[in-house]
């Protein structure tokens, strides 16, 4: 038995054993993080890999990740064979066998087919959200850093940036939906009856109603942007003050004016900073459940993304599935079973999977862009 | 390429006239008398905090750039035109007075790259006139020879000195008719500060040079006038030769023979 009198009686310094004590201590916490992520992964790892890799070449269940969502149904046949269908083909399945009987018929909604919906839902999302942060973001960054003299009420606006980012995100989740969701302008020849105000711009019966967008693609990015705004500020002008002073003196006395110089000799020197950033950013643009619930998100949508548009442009006003908010959807909003582990496990597997891959990505880029682009 | 300051001269001396200048509150330089002439090259020194640097980066009115800094009386005449008047552009003023830093600052791009930039900032595109250029300055730089197989590599491949010799052409390739050195060897050996003070040797009849420099052997060296300043203030301005041989003030000599600085 271990007694720690012994290490005292072998001639230990006291010291020494409560160095001792304090680093079996630590190292045991360090151990339990990592034993509560290893559990988490290993239980996600396990029930989920199965649903997307098969044993049986293309070892990958292309189904899963291309397949829209439906409505799984269970069946037995009159043989007594167990049927997992999804809804098109369990309506082909009743045309196909018309009058044959159907015994122990049950349906798992969002259970059936695959998850295309939500993976293309949530890449339009971070898409679209990263485009806008990026552009209002590297601007206010350029602006702060490069302009902006370093006044009180520009130390006033750092401040609120900061403090922006400490918001909690159904907070961002609200914030969108009473202003993009309900308030913002839209030019339209037929307003709204809810629209708060109608300005007419005499143009073909044309007015500027502020009546919002909707819960639709575009609420959706520009909250999830806001959400993100302070990270890309606050990244971007770490990039662009980590440009050395002596490139813009060396430019500004070649003639340079400030935005050539900004353009020439700031820029493109801190871009890759700002962008490796911004990929940790869109790990967090991809994960967030609750800005999206009230602005962009659906739990059932009847088509793919881009079914049934009439031009491009209507996908912005559409609504989409989620990654997140599809599984927040399948363990909070049906009861579970056997028939429903495939759809939640693999999509929590598949957002992992990708989620992952993007940190890895973004880890990886920054490596190679620093020992590239050093001075 | 003075026309843009003064279409009737080519006079580039620069004269500057009762200057006083101050960052925030506190000020800088007083009452600054200086006739800097053309084609020559004229040496600031004095001890650290002395206002040299200060002065020299009002002569391309670089000091801009520092919200605090502002000049409180008189002002600075290159070829006669108040370079601090309203009509005077400062990005054209850049151009004819050119800088080099005492940290060489090359831009992380290719030699050739870092060369053609001020011509690039002007629009010029045809190749073989920035060919032309990027080998006109490297050679009067006297980087040619050691650069001209590796045109296309980074500058950051080069020496010390090297980089600081680039950043020279860097500077007169875009043909200033000043040009102005914030201690240029301060971070180089002896043999590369001897490469670039044989450079500012050879140039000196097409250039006006002005350089800050605390190494008083290189003042006597290189310069035609040296400008000694004592807190702010000049204390003694004339022929180098007879301000190291034959000093007027007491301050003066006692800083050329080191007992203080």
């Amino acid at each position: 038995m271990f007694n720690p009198e012994n290490l005292i009686r072998k001639g230990l310094p006291k010291g020494h054993f409560k160095d001792l004590v304090v680093r079996f201590v630590l190292a045991g916490l360090t151990y339990v993080v990592v034993l509560i992520a290893a559990l988490l992964f290993a239980k996600i790892i396990m029930d989920g890999a199965p649903v997307l890799f098969k044993a049986k070449a293309p070892f990958v269940d292309f189904e899963f990740l291309t397949a829209k969502n439906e409505t799984l149904h269970v069946f037995d046949d009159a043989q007594g064979n167990r049927h997992q269908l999804p809804a098109s083909r369990y309506n082909d399945y009743l045309a196909k066998y018309e009058g044959a009987p159907i015994f122990n018929e049950q349906t798992y909604s969002y259970s059936g087919g695959g998850i295309a919906g939500p993976i293309v839902g949530t890449a339009l999302l971070t898409i679209g959200s990263m485009v806008l942060a990026l552009f209002f973001g590297v601007a206010a960054a350029i602006y702060l850093s490069e302009y902006a003299k370093q006044s009180p009420f520009i130390h006033a606006i750092r401040l609120a940036i900061l403090n922006l980012a400490g918001i909690p995100s159904i907070v961002f989740g609200l914030f969108g939906f009473s202003v993009f969701v309900l308030a913002v302008p839209v030019i339209t020849p037929t307003p709204s009856d809810r629209s708060l105000l109608t300005i007419p711009l005499h143009i073909n019966h044309y007015v500027m109603s502020f009546q919002g967008w909707n819960s639709s693609l575009m609420a959706g990015c520009a909250t999830l942007a806001c959400m993100i705004l302070p990270v890309i500020i606050t990244a971007s002008e770490e990039s662009l003050r980590a440009v050395p002073q002596g490139f813009r003196d060396a430019s500004l006395a070649m003639g340079a004016t400030r935005w050539q110089t900004i353009r020439k000799c700031v820029l493109p020197f801190s871009l890759p900073g700002i962008l490796t950033s911004s990929l940790l950013a869109i790990t967090r643009v991809a994960g967030e459940t609750a800005p999206i619930m009230f602005t962009a998100a659906v739990a059932a949508k009847d088509d793919l993304p881009w079914q049934g548009l009439k031009s491009p442009f209507d996908i912005l006003s559409s609504q989409v599935q989620a990654l997140p908010y599809h599984i927040y959807t399948l363990a909070a909003r049906i009861p579970s079973s056997e028939y429903t582990r495939r759809a939640q496990y693999g999509s929590v597997f598949v957002f992992l999977l990708l989620v992952a891959s993007l940190s890895v990505g973004s880890m990886i880029l920054r490596a190679k862009l620093r020992s590239k682009l050093k001075w | 390429m003075i026309e843009r300051l003064n279409p009737s001269s080519k006079d580039i001396s620069i004269a500057v006239k009762d200057l006083d200048f101050s960052y925030g509150s506190s000020p800088v330089l007083k009452n600054i008398q200086l006739d800097i002439p053309e084609n020559g090259v004229t040496s600031f020194i004095g001890p650290s905090g002395c206002g040299k640097s200060t002065l020299l980066r009002c002569i391309n009115r670089m000091n801009d750039e520092i919200p605090s800094a502002r000049i409180t009386r008189g002002d600075i005449e290159i070829g006669g035109v108040n370079i601090y008047d309203s009509s005077v552009d400062v990005v054209k003023l850049r151009r004819d007075v050119g800088m080099v830093f005492q940290k060489s600052n090359p831009f992380p791009r290719s030699i050739y790259e870092n060369v053609a930039y001020g011509l690039r900032l002007r629009g010029e595109r045809d190749k073989a006139v920035l060919d032309q250029s990027v080998e006109q300055a490297l050679h009067s730089a006297a980087l040619w020879d050691e650069v001209k197989d590796r045109l296309q590599e980074s500058a950051l491949g080069l020496s010390g000195g090297q980089q600081q010799r680039l950043c020279i052409a860097r500077a007169i390739a875009v043909k200033p008719r000043v040009v102005l050195m914030d201690e240029p060897c301060s971070a180089l050996d002896p043999i590369a500060t001897a490469k670039v003070e044989e450079l500012i040797w050879d140039l000196k009849h097409a250039y006006t040079f002005v350089i800050v420099t605390h190494n008083m052997q290189q003042a006597s060296r290189v310069s035609d006038k040296t400008a000694f300043f004592y807190m702010g203030e000049v204390i003694e301005f004339s022929d180098t030769s007879r301000m190291f041989s034959n000093p007027r003030f007491r301050k003066t000599e006692e800083y050329i023979t080191g007992r203080f600085g």
